[in-house]
């Protein structure tokens, strides 16, 4: 995908500042971020960099310590319970497990939301839950239960869940992890489709660097705390920071090291003047 | 003084927990429900929560009023009251075993329940998810199971200690022999509506509020993991049990105490 410069004078979510802790631990310590409006955005690192953390404050979920997060002109860590409820409507949420409802089949898993947000008569809702079916190419799958579907169809049908009331932003975590590579190259195929079909604001969080650069428009990569690169794919694969291709190109050793911090080798084996 | 520093983060973390789950409490106890959208999951958690729970309620009633039978017999006859074993059988249960066994009952059956599926859901991200598409997990999930324990309760107690006295009859009348009129009678005559069955409804809505609150905290605000699971289960029983004896005693001082 190429540029989109024009795309970043008009962000849909913009973080300044954000900084955020737990348990002790600074978990983001002054990330700013814009994410502009109908483009994918891909926000990668490695694992325990916070990645999902990110997502969940973009949705309200978690309340920075400090720091603005504006989503669609609107204050989120600001905004009352209801009103954040409200916005939560124009926004879809892919989880990484996929998070259905284990007590309801998948036509009602993708008619779930439909039913709680609309009065829509019953005919309606199954003929919108039946083309959110068919566009993720399970529509045969309807009457299954989350129990019976493959790792892979699993998030296919939490993605026609989340695409279900049409949202303005989607938010994929992790959307590849532990797929085989026909059920990856679906759900690549899928989110470029949506994005390209629905025009939605999509980021997408992944350490799956050659897919998530396959599609996205805008990429970022965080590690401790900080937005250490930012840009195009193309500028990414190009950026001067050893940090940034050590995670590009999957080095084991590098700025961040293959080995955990420890104390000094010899006093672990019992060794006078180990060295560590 | 590591032991002092302890006990202060103990009761620290205590207070905290105790805190949060007020929190929690008032989270769903004070929010509007919406008819159209609760009573049906309300009526489904009734299913899962009481219906679920009848068939342990009714063999244990059974057997707990066969015992009282066997025992109060055996006891009274020594003292030529046998025919009192009537108004015996349905004091205890009325006013002690039917409410308190069946707190017990059910916070091992439906309580344990409700916690590991509350956490089972928050571990699958389930509740995050709900939250995500603007629907409180709170309203959504968390009160159908409050307010179906709740309710079933005082009912299963209810039922519980009828046949209590049912099995007690069969033991002390079909069994013992004792006359079934001084059976019924002497019960009829000394169970009051107010004192001793209106006492014993009042104490197991409390301890109704207190095992399905129990119930829903935990798996609400457990680690999401298979292991926070299970400790959560345990808390649940462990909690609601000894609640519900503490709170035994002290309803039971307040009510039926002559000081």
């Amino acid at each position: 995908m190429s540029d989109t410069t024009d795309s970043f004078s008009e962000p849909y979510i913009e973080l300044t500042d954000v900084v955020f802790s737990r348990d002790d631990r600074r978990i983001f310590d002054g990330v700013s971020l814009k994410i502009p409006r109908g483009r994918i955005t891909a926000i990668m690192g490695p694992s325990g960099t916070g990645k999902t953390t990110l997502l969940r404050l973009i949705g309200g979920q978690l309340k920075p310590d400090s720091g603005s997060i504006i989503l669609a002109g609107e204050s989120v860590p600001d905004l009352k319970r209801k009103s954040l409820y409200q916005l939560r409507e124009k926004m879809g949420m892919l989880f990484q497990s996929g998070a259905l409802f284990t007590d309801l089949s998948v036509f009602e898993n993708v008619a779930f939301p439909i039913r709680v947000h609309t009065r829509l008569p019953e005919d309606m809702i199954r003929d919108i839950v039946l083309m959110k079916l068919e566009a993720v190419g399970l529509r045969g799958a309807r009457d299954l239960m989350p129990a019976q579907l493959s790792g892979g169809m699993t998030r296919r049908v939490a993605l026609a869940r989340s695409i279900a009331l049409d949202p303005e932003l989607i938010m994929y975590d992790e959307p590849f992890a532990g797929q085989d590579p026909i059920a990856m190259g679906v759900l690549v195929k899928l989110i470029r489709d949506l994005n390209h079909s629905m025009g939605m604001t999509s980021v997408l969080v992944s350490h799956d660097v050659p897919e998530s650069l396959s599609i996205c428009h805008h990429a970022c990569i965080v590690s401790d705390g900080r937005i250490i690169g930012e840009g195009t794919p193309d500028e990414l694969r190009n950026h001067p920071s050893a940090k940034v291709q050590q995670f590009l190109k999957g080095h084991p050793d590098g700025p961040v090291p293959f080995h955990y911090p420890a104390a000094n080798a010899g006093n672990d084996w019992g060794i006078d003047g180990g060295g560590g | 003084m590591q032991w002092l520093a302890d006990l202060g983060r103990q009761g620290r973390e205590l207070i905290e927990s105790l805190g949060r789950s007020g929190q929690f409490l008032a989270g769903f106890l004070l929010g509007v429900p919406n008819a159209r959208v609760g009573f049906p999951l309300l009526v489904k958690q009734l299913y899962f929560v009481g219906v679920l729970s009848l068939a342990i309620i009714v063999v244990s009633g059974l057997f707990i009023g066969m015992v009282l039978g066997l025992q109060g017999y055996t006891i009274l006859s020594d003292y030529g009251s046998e025919s009192a074993i009537g108004q015996m059988i349905a004091l205890t249960l009325v006013r002690e075993l039917g409410p308190v066994v069946t707190a017990l009952l059910f916070a091992g059956r439906a309580g344990s329940a409700l916690t590991a599926e509350i956490g089972l859901m928050k571990a699958t991200e389930q509740l995050s998810s709900l939250e995500m598409m603007g629907v409180d997990p709170l309203r959504r999930v968390v009160a159908p199971r409050f307010w179906a324990g709740f309710l079933a309760m005082p009912v299963l107690a209810a039922i519980f200690s009828v046949v209590g006295i049912w099995g007690g009859m069969l033991v002390g009348v079909e069994w013992l022999g004792v006359f079934e009129g001084s059976f019924w009678g002497n019960m009829q005559s000394s169970v009051s509506f107010t004192s001793d069955v209106l006492n014993g409804v009042i104490k197991s809505v409390v301890f109704g509020f207190v095992c399905a609150w129990i119930a829903v905290y935990q798996g609400y605000d457990c680690v999401p993991t298979s292991a926070g699971i299970s400790s959560a289960t345990t808390k649940t029983v462990v909690f609601s049990s000894l609640a519900v004896l503490g709170l035994d005693f002290v309803l039971t001082a307040v009510m039926f105490g002559d000081f």
